[in-house]
């Protein structure tokens, strides 16, 4: 079948303009940080910075408390995405690779608590945790976070446990490994891309978090930093430099994993393991 | 890169390649036998602490919801620490008000609106995907992935930048189109415009999620099945409606179901925007749910909307729910 001149040419001209319309809120975003203040606020837009000023980042990181909620953020989100990790592990292998009662319910279970409506819950986890007087502590934060992300991370690591193929640990056992120690030398390096990619939804998860830790933590020194983002507006009224230069600095890690693991990830690992 | 779809939000369809696995360990060979009925406990010790966070940590809130939606529970009472049962009576408050039955409505259309933009416009960009050559393909997939992996807080502050009302982007560009009054636009001033800017914010962010899987999906379409219909003398438009999509049906359905559960929690967008103004009249069932019970302090109230809006929302998705569950049993 023969394309037309048209017919060739619609889709690349479509797909340009969808790239655009992509790609541009982001790229605002950074060339806005970027430009003086006389560009931002001009009657044109100036679509591309030719003087370039890092004085919007000093302003966005000269808040007071800037760095404990970038120190927050970073606690808060790696230990959850840690703890998870290690409580899915244990699950994920159990339900991938062994066969006992209830095993359906189990993973039914977690399949339904990982649609579970967090953002409707928030006044039941406020009331928990101010009975339990752990308001504005990074405690609460940290377990609520490991737990939205645990459901997923235990399904898709039950996925990757049961690609690995049964035959390695069976060969590693024969070769006299005990089952922790086959599961600690054959699966584990396998499982690789998958823990990379279940952290890297899990940090995205809990980097970005924003119902909870506005109503559980009131006080600036246990906030992280969506709160810091989201009132940077009315604090600094139409600052758009300022408040761009803070996106941008929110954003950067996310982009910077999202492009980085994803790599990593899609290596197949198993790919060479078995030969037939 | 197209494998990252598969990871990132696996639709909850169990992977079959678990039952081969599973029947291997721990029943069969004989001198194994003794050290599995010693392990028989094994999986259950394994799973503790993943059950034991799920009830701690999400069962817990979810009945203390329920609880609380059956107290009087209110700025005094909090203070007080004092627990005052009053029956359904919040339940009758809104159900009996006006103000619950228009948010809902209002709920339910803003997911209806949305998701259909999102599963219609993320198809099209997917079929887009899979007819691109290479390099032009790459260059879109990268665009996506940038809108895809902003985050949420981030994305509705540039957005409230390129709608701002001074300097803003999108009204520069109308007024330059020849639409003078949008020049000084303010877009958070009415109830419309406000949804308007909320949803090119959604479906901008939920797009690249459904295009890149259906893309992904499209390219395990055995190319067989298109050979045959086009042997049958089937035409670009009847092989897509007898080959592409059949094929992909199982997949819509799974990502419109997790998109209405998105977007219908769609709390942090609207609730950046514009606080759910102006006048409330952009308020969502789950911002409704916190400016009543925080904002107003009305705690057992926001517990009892918080009940409903978890109620209506197993409603919009039991269809769904139905047959991936009866799917899992099957396939277990």
């Amino acid at each position: 079948m023969k394309r037309s001149l048209f017919g060739r040419l619609w889709p690349n001209a479509t797909a340009v303009v969808l790239f655009i319309g992509f790609v541009f809120p982001v790229y605002w975003m950074f060339a806005t940080a970027f430009k003086p203040t006389g560009d931002i606020i001009s009657e044109d837009p100036v679509w591309f910075p030719t003087d370039v000023t890092f004085e919007h980042f000093r302003t966005a990181t000269g808040v007071d408390h800037f760095w404990t909620y970038v120190t927050n953020s970073l606690t808060v989100t790696i230990l959850a995405v840690v703890f998870s990790l290690i409580i899915a592990l244990a699950g994920s292998f159990a339900l991938a690779r062994m066969r006992f009662k209830g095993r359906r319910g189990f993973i039914i279970g977690f399949m339904l608590a990982q649609m579970a409506p967090w953002e409707v819950m928030i006044i039941a986890m406020y009331m928990i945790v101010r009975d339990a007087s752990m308001l504005n502590s990074l405690v609460p934060l940290t377990l609520f976070y490991m737990m939205m992300i645990l459901p997923f991370t235990i399904l898709t690591l039950r996925g990757f446990v049961a690609a690995v193929p049964q035959e390695l640990e069976e060969a590693a056992m024969v070769d006299g490994c005990t089952r922790v120690q086959a599961f600690r030398r054959v699966i584990l390096p396998l499982l690789a891309p998958g823990l990379m990619s279940t952290s890297l939804f899990g940090f995205i998860t809990a980097w970005n978090e924003f119902a909870l830790v506005l109503i559980l933590n009131k006080e600036a020194e246990s906030q992280t930093l969506p709160l810091w983002l989201s009132s940077f507006r009315s604090a600094f009224g139409d600052d758009w430099g300022a408040t761009m230069a803070a996106s941008s600095l929110f954003a950067i890690p996310i982009l910077i994993l999202f492009v980085f693991l994803q790599r990593k990830a899609v290596s197949g690992l198993t790919a060479g393991a078995v030969k037939g | 890169m197209a494998s990252m779809t598969v990871q990132t939000e696996r639709p909850p369809s169990g992977p079959a390649d678990v039952r081969k696995g599973a029947d291997v360990v721990g029943s069969g060979r004989p001198t194994q036998r003794a050290a599995s009925r010693a392990g028989a406990l094994g999986p259950y010790l394994l799973l503790l602490p993943a059950c034991a966070a799920t009830v701690l940590l999400l069962g817990w809130p979810l009945v203390k919801d329920v609880l609380l939606s059956f107290q009087n529970l209110n700025m005094a009472q909090l203070i007080q620490h004092v627990t005052e049962w009053n029956g359904v009576d919040n339940y009758k408050e809104v159900l009996t008000g006006e103000d619950f039955w228009r948010v809902t409505l209002r709920s339910i259309l803003f997911t209806a609106v949305n998701v259909v933009l999102t599963m219609l416009l993320g198809a099209l960009v997917g079929l887009l995907l899979a007819r691109l050559g290479k390099r032009m393909r790459f260059t879109l997939m990268v665009g996506l992935v940038l809108a895809w992996a902003m985050p949420v807080v981030a994305a509705s502050t540039v957005y409230q930048w390129l709608f701002a009302q001074r300097f803003g982007v999108v009204n520069w560009v109308l007024d330059k189109l020849g639409w003078h009054s949008m020049a000084d636009y303010s877009w958070t001033s009415s109830q419309m415009s406000t949804f308007f800017v909320v949803t090119v914010l959604i479906v901008w962010q939920s797009i690249p999620f459904v295009a890149i899987n259906l893309y992904a999906a499209t390219t395990t379409i055995p190319t067989e099945l298109y050979e045959a219909a086009s042997l049958d003398g089937a035409g670009a438009w009847r092989s897509f409606t007898t080959v592409t999509l059949p094929f992909l049906r199982p997949f819509l359905y799974a990502t419109t179901f997790l998109e209405i559960i998105w977007i219908f929690k769609a709390f942090v967008q609207v609730f950046t925007i514009n606080g759910g103004g102006p006048d409330r009249l952009t308020e969502i069932l789950p911002v409704y749910a916190y400016i009543e019970g925080v904002g107003n302090q009305h705690y057992g109230m926001g517990a009892a909307i918080a009940v409903l809006t978890i109620l209506i929302l197993l409603g919009l998705t039991a269809y769904y729910l139905r047959i991936v569950l009866k799917q899992e049993e099957d396939e277990l």
